[in-house]
């Protein structure tokens, strides 16, 4: 197939975080702080995305507020033509960093919700007086003027809070609310009996969902993403293995997906070692699961793989224990029963206490 | 539905942007990228935020030789999605 440029990267700051989410999308070994990329390396990545074709960046971490050149970043990035997303849970963002974003051209802000009281928010981020931190920087967010998302990740122990996360998007004039149900790889995956959804919870969140959309209409989008485990199809990853974006680590490796490092024997380029365009185009990884040439049956024959691509590789590693086997979401995977026995069981089980991520050294 | 009188804008946040890689022009908003062809381009390159939507469509129409009715027509349906997504806003 001819490969497309990409759109967009994600851009993993850093691994360091005073959160500790018990399912962070940071693999299980956290890239330390002498190993970050500086500010020189980082600018000339956004340089090359940018000539490649990337039109979005999303810096993201981590908590991309723990680096100090923050500022210069987003200004680095500016330059280099690319729309500028901000990724962050909000610690670490004062008043004077603020505007010191906005003064730098910062695009646009995503705010991370881990719940919507200080309560549940304080115990899932692991952060105690995070919660109240989190809405001074809403506050001042509306205040400056950023375009804002409100953005949570919803898994059993909080989906009852959904209604109420949206009137919170609602209330600090957020633009969007992406609400994600909790994706089971690397931290989530030691937690799965805590955090697995029940079926009826994820029945009331596609209620409170579509009840929301139809009240808020040109008020506040909401991007869903149900918990797949209850669906017959898996979702598209990434837009489709190496088309559509791409993922650079703290120390610039670059991946097609968050969560590729988790399956073995894929070779990961450096932009240490490479430029970006290289390994785009002829990177190992990226040329793995692009397209549809690697699959298998049942997607091979199937009428929906230019659809759904196979759904996720990382996911298929996980629970199929095969990279190229279907995404065991989907009804023809021959894994798919005992998944969702599995997921039953875990959801039917008194969930044990949560294991929250460890800190990035 | 966007009026005659209706002034839109474009919010901060959302901006035409020249794709100096695949060629044409994007609409960039929040974690979305929207590529636009030349009817969709031509029209918000009108969006000043000091204009009407009934000025707009004249402009348009004096420029491409068409019926006012039809662009205002197609130019609303245009905006209507946008405005639903908010990347749009109306000042009255
Ligand atoms: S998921 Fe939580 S712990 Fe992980 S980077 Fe985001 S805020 Fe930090
Ligand atoms: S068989 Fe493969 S391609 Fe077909 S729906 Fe399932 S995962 Fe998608």
């Amino acid at each position: 197939m001819s490969v497309p440029p990409p759109i967009a990267m994600l851009a993993e700051l850093t691994h360091r975080c005073p959160l500790a989410c018990p399912y962070c999308s940071n693999p299980l070994e956290l890239t330390r702080k002498d190993s970050e990329l500086d500010t020189a390396a980082w600018a000339d990545i956004f340089r090359q995305a940018a000539d490649l074709g990337v039109l979005q960046l999303h810096l993201s971490g981590g908590e991309p507020a723990t680096r100090r050149d923050l500022t210069d970043l987003v200004a680095e990035a500016r330059a280099a033509g690319l729309y500028t997303n901000l990724i962050t849970s909000g610690i670490g963002l004062t008043e004077k960093r603020l505007r010191a974003l906005d003064a730098a051209g910062l695009d646009h802000i995503q705010l991370s919700l881990q719940g919507t009281d200080a309560a549940m928010a304080d115990r899932i981020g692991g952060y105690h007086g995070g919660f109240e931190r989190k809405l001074e920087v809403a506050r001042l967010i509306g205040q400056i003027g950023f375009p804002l998302t409100l953005n949570a990740v919803l898994h059993r122990q909080n989906l009852h809070q959904l209604p109420r996360a949206i009137e919170m998007g609602v209330e600090m004039g957020a633009r969007r609310i992406e609400v994600a149900t909790v994706q089971f790889h690397g931290w989530a995956l030691k937690n799965r009996a805590a955090l697995m959804p029940t079926r009826a919870q994820a029945r009331a969140a596609d209620a409170a969902v579509a009840e929301a959309r139809a009240r808020l209409k040109g008020v506040l989008v909401i991007d869903y993403v149900r918990a797949d485990y209850h669906s017959d199809y898996p979702k598209r990853c990434m837009g489709g293995w190496g088309t559509t974006g791409l993922n650079v680590t703290p120390e610039g490796t670059v991946l097609p997906c968050h969560a590729a490092q988790t399956i073995p024997g894929l070779v990961f380029d450096s932009l240490r070692d490479r430029p970006l365009a290289g390994i785009w185009y002829e990177g190992a990884a990226f040329a793995a699961y692009r397209g549809t040439g690697w699959m298998r049956e049942p997607c091979s024959g199937c009428e929906r793989k230019t659809v759904d691509f196979g759904g996720c590789r990382c996911q298929a590693m996980a629970l199929a224990g095969d990279p190229a086997a279907a995404d065991p979401v989907c009804i023809k995977s021959p894994h798919h029963a005992a998944l969702l026995a599995r997921a039953e069981a875990f959801a039917a089980t008194e969930a044990p206490e949560i294991l929250w991520r460890a800190a990035a050294g | 539905m966007i009026g005659p009188d209706d002034i839109p804008v474009l919010p901060r946040g959302v901006r035409l942007h020249r794709d100096r890689v695949r060629g044409g022009w994007v609409l960039l908003a929040p974690e979305r990228t929207l590529a636009l062809d030349e009817t969709g381009r031509a029209i918000l390159a009108e969006i000043d935020g000091i204009r009407s939507f009934a000025a707009i469509a004249a402009a348009l129409a004096a420029a491409y030789d068409a019926p006012e009715a039809e662009i205002a027509a197609d130019s609303q349906g245009f905006l209507g999605a946008l405005l639903d997504r908010r990347f749009l806003e109306i000042r009255q």
